[in-house]
């Protein structure tokens, strides 16, 4: 498989694209970038958040137009003028964040615009048999097509949406983030898929923000750095450190220092906790749950996704109501039953959702940083411009968001720079105890290392931070403290030390085994 | 000399300047329909915009006075609506709010003993209030607590509504008379129809209470995202009935006016297809059905296009068969000027003008 990269000059680009550039309103999004992709290759497209990577997808798939530059497909010089063009010269998407109807069914996603047509009009029989047949070959037959796409976790709907691109008969297909919500076992799987396509000739461009995967999967990359083209390698000729040294164009030395602090325990013993909880737990979410909390710590939430990281999260501020089990907040009880019961209390939950559950897109950036605070106060009390400008001006600052155009609307802001501005909502209302669920995730290098250092520095001043991520790494080498879940329950915890490891986390992962009730508390117990 | 032209250039700019930023509004087109429906009427009867003092009567006299008041119940339930737009509902009930309002007010008057009395008068105008604020209380509960759909919820209630109005007067077109209330509505100030001076005044009112308070920020925040606006801690069921008590409120108040001018209140006919109006004036005065970013200014631009065209549709002397497919022609090609399709078709010759120069010196280098 390693050599398919040999035949690129046998057979010619099936896409060429040449001094692209576009420009919106006061950016230059692209400035004369080349890019080319083989048959039979799977291609990275790498580079921080705003280096230009989802707009030259979108100028590849005719959602943008090109202010200048050629494309040329198969040969062919080609002008698109919406993403049907692009769809009918054979290049499908599959886009960063699901985008599909979840009100529909599964079959009806997947053939969507592409049902068997029979003599009255769209036969559904086969319409999902064709579906089941196309969800077959990616390794997903036991999928029901006629239930609705909504019963799905976002990890099988993007397998889903996966598959959908296959049903148009494709010789390029771009896969804009596939894995950010993937677990291993998915990640692999979808591999699997994308190394059949490569070989039978699909050209493949990929975007991801993981390493590991990149070198997993692709054969050669290009690199972008502030919408200028940096250069195109063969993958296994170019060093990890290298390869981000290019993208962010300074060394990373500061990044690997970060959190080398982290491993003494910062709490005292005796002292009572900033938060407690006792048996929480969520019939059919989480099983109840004990958990402590100190002031000026980060405690680590690791566990794969649908292990209920999210759903622990979830009630402790309050967005989803607990059935079972107390919290106390400096040992007073508490009831937790609203985002505003949470926010008044003095707990802030930063979503894993960010489109979704984030940020407000046709508001501005600086109506989405005072949000929460106004809520807080209620409508009634509309918050003075002048604080409103100062909430505004410091974490505009603080938080780096660019571009700091505080009038700008957040949906037009790369991804990096939308968390950054709900992480500065968050900070706004001053809490003492910060939930973030994957603040990190779908995000570039730089905006990544700003965000860890500013939760560095926030646990320094006392606040308490929980850090979810599935990047297991990072919460190793964030965290005091790490609680392990698995299957909707705590299997263990770990004060952090030398002896902590990513290693350590996967093995008590994979050795837990379900239903055995001694396992969780005696180490939970052990430890806490 | 230098002087004049110095101002004339700086009135100049001033103008051009506020064009400018007209254009750039959602609403530039409603005033444009405006402009140009009262220039057809100019081309008819040249003295059409004329407005003239009455010494007999007391009152400013004229077409234009004649639009405004009868704007005034549509601007009133119009920026009733475009706030329960803005939350992705919709509230189809407000004729009923009207006639129920303007049922409740006739009512009083005709059985009170006294009902020449301002407080007579008082009494039967909040009483009208209080019929909106129920029926819109209706519709805010059953939206937010049982969440029924805005639309089917306020359909029920605009078939409901008329039925309320009918119990309450014992379904006759019960009339009455009062002097205080009659002038809410028939009176003026020094020659200024009262009732466009409290329309105009309420709706000021509710803008600033909109935009100086953080109400608009939530319903805004609310109509663009409900879930994220609930994570960040806004809780949107007291807004949301706020939103449809405001309405049913705004649409009584409109009642009251629509009865006051005959002093008789029509169970059939008050506030017949009201909820059309005030919907086409939302959407005139740009805000998206969708939901999300409002303009109340836009409602109000979009009430006065509604009461100019019906006017005009009068006084152009169109056939009563045609005037509501007149009506339809031009909201069409409002809405189309409006559409972003059109408005990328504006906005694309332009920034390619301005992109060609910049782009065409970086293709050399690259060359």
């Amino acid at each position: 498989m390693e050599d398919s990269a040999v035949i690129e000059d046998a057979n010619g680009p099936v896409v060429e694209m040449r001094g692209i550039s576009i420009s919106f309103p006061g950016v230059k999004a692209l400035d004369n970038v080349d890019f080319r992709l083989l048959p039979g290759e799977v291609h990275t497209l790498m580079g921080e958040n705003g280096a230009g990577k989802s707009t030259l997808i979108k100028a590849l798939t005719g959602v943008y137009r090109i202010d200048s530059g050629t494309i040329v497909v198969n040969g062919a010089e080609v002008q698109f003028h919406g993403t049907a063009d692009a769809q009918r010269a054979g290049i499908s998407t599959v886009y960063q964040e699901v985008n599909l109807c979840t009100n529909l069914s599964i079959g009806e996603n997947v053939m969507l615009g592409h049902e068997v047509r029979g003599a009255l009009g769209v036969n559904w029989k086969a319409t999902h048999a064709a579906a089941a047949e196309v969800l077959a070959g990616m390794g997903l037959g036991d999928l029901d097509t006629r239930k609705p796409l909504s019963t799905l976790s976002i990890a099988m709907q993007q397998l889903v949406a996966l598959s959908r691109a296959m049903v148009i008969d494709s010789t390029v297909l771009i896969l804009d983030e596939p894995t950010s919500s993937l677990d291993a076992h998915e990640v692999e799987a979808l591999f699997g898929v994308i190394r059949r396509l490569r070989d039978s000739g699909v050209a493949i461009l990929f975007v991801s923000h993981f390493l590991d995967q990149v070198y997993a999967i692709s054969d050669r990359l290009t690199v972008l750095r502030n919408g200028q083209y940096i250069g195109e390698y063969p993958t296994a000729e170019l060093p990890r450190n290298e390869l981000i040294s290019l993208m962010i164009g300074k060394d990373l030395e500061a990044l690997a220092e970060l959190g080398s602090n982290r491993r003494s325990a910062r709490r005292s013993e005796d002292a009572v906790p900033l938060l407690s909880a006792r048996g929480i737990g969520k019939r059919g979410s989480v099983r109840p749950t004990d958990l402590d909390i100190h002031a000026g710590e980060i405690l680590g939430f690791a566990g794969l996704l649908g292990s209920g990281r999210t759903e622990l999260a979830r009630l402790l501020y309050g967005a989803d109501k607990a059935d079972s089990g107390t919290i106390e907040i400096k040992g007073k009880p508490v009831s937790l039953h609203s985002p505003i019961s949470g926010l008044t209390t003095g707990i802030a939950y930063s979503t894993e959702n960010r489109r979704d559950e984030g940020i407000v897109g046709d508001l501005s950036v600086q109506e989405n940083l005072i949000l929460a605070v106004q809520a807080e106060r209620g409508w009634l009390r509309p918050l003075p411009s002048r604080q409103a400008g100062e909430i505004v001006g410091k974490y505009v600052a603080e938080l780096n968001v660019r571009p700091p155009d505080p009038d700008r609307l957040v949906k037009n802001l790369s991804g990096g720079n939308q968390q950054k501005v709900l992480l500065g909502r968050w900070l706004a209302t001053h809490p003492e105890l910060l939930i973030l669920d994957e603040p990190t995730r779908g995000i570039d290098v730089g905006a990544k290392a700003e965000i860890q250092e500013s939760v560095a520095q926030l646990a320094e001043a006392g606040t308490a931070v929980i850090f979810i991520s599935s990047e297991l790494e990072e919460v190793v080498r964030m965290c005091d403290r790490i609680i392990v879940m698995k299957d909707r329950e705590k299997i263990a915890e770990f004060d952090a030390g030398p002896e902590v490891t990513v290693e350590l986390i996967v093995d008590t992962i994979a050795s837990h085994q379900a239903g055995d009730p001694a396992q969780p508390s005696e180490e939970g117990g052990a430890v806490a | 000399m230098s002087l004049i032209v110095g101002i004339v250039a700086f009135v100049g700019f001033l103008v051009a300047g506020i064009v400018y930023k007209l254009y750039r509004s959602q609403w530039f087109w409603g005033i444009v329909a405006i402009i140009l429906l009262l220039s057809a009427n100019l081309i008819k009867d040249p003295g059409y915009l004329s407005i003239t003092y009455s010494e007999a009567t007391g009152r400013l006299v004229g077409n234009l006075v004649d639009i405004l008041r009868w704007s005034a119940p549509i601007m009133l339930i119009a920026v009733g609506m475009v706030l329960v737009i803005a939350t992705r509902g919709i509230d189809l009930s407000v004729g009923s709010s009207m006639v129920a309002g303007g049922a409740a007010a006739m009512q009083f008057l005709s059985v009170v003993k006294t009902p020449d009395s301002v407080s007579g008068a008082a009494i039967a105008v909040l009483l009208a209030i209080l019929t909106g604020a129920a029926i819109g209380a209706i519709n805010g509960l059953l939206v937010t607590y049982v969440g029924l759909q805005p639309f089917i919820t306020t359909l029920v209630m605009m078939m409901a509504g008329r039925g309320i109005a009918k119990v309450i007067t014992g379904g006759q077109n019960t009339a009455a008379d009062s002097a205080p209330f009659k002038w809410l509505v028939n009176g003026t100030v020094l020659g200024f129809p009262v009732v466009i001076l409290i329309a105009l005044a309420i709706v000021t009112a509710l803008a600033l209470f909109v935009r100086r308070t953080a109400f608009g920020l939530v319903v805004e925040s609310v109509g663009i995202n409900p879930s994220a606006s609930w994570m960040a801690g806004i809780r949107p069921n007291g807004i949301l009935l706020t939103v449809y008590i405001l309405s049913g409120v705004l649409a009584a108040i409109g009642g009251v006016f629509a009865v006051g001018s005959v002093m008789v209140v029509d169970i059939s006919g008050t506030g017949y297809q009201s909820e059309l109006d005030a919907i086409l004036a939302v959407v005139v005065g740009g805000t998206s059905l969708a939901g999300g970013k409002f303009s109340i200014r836009g409602a109000v631009v979009g009430a006065l296009l509604i009461a100019t065209l019906d006017k005009t549709v009068l006084f152009l002397g169109i056939s009563g068969a045609a005037t509501p497919a007149f009506k339809a022609v031009v909201i069409v090609l409002l809405c189309l000027l409006q559409s972003q399709r059109v408005r990328n078709l504006f906005t694309q010759r332009r920034a390619a003008a301005t992109a060609d120069p910049a782009a065409a010196p970086k293709a050399s280098v690259a060359a």
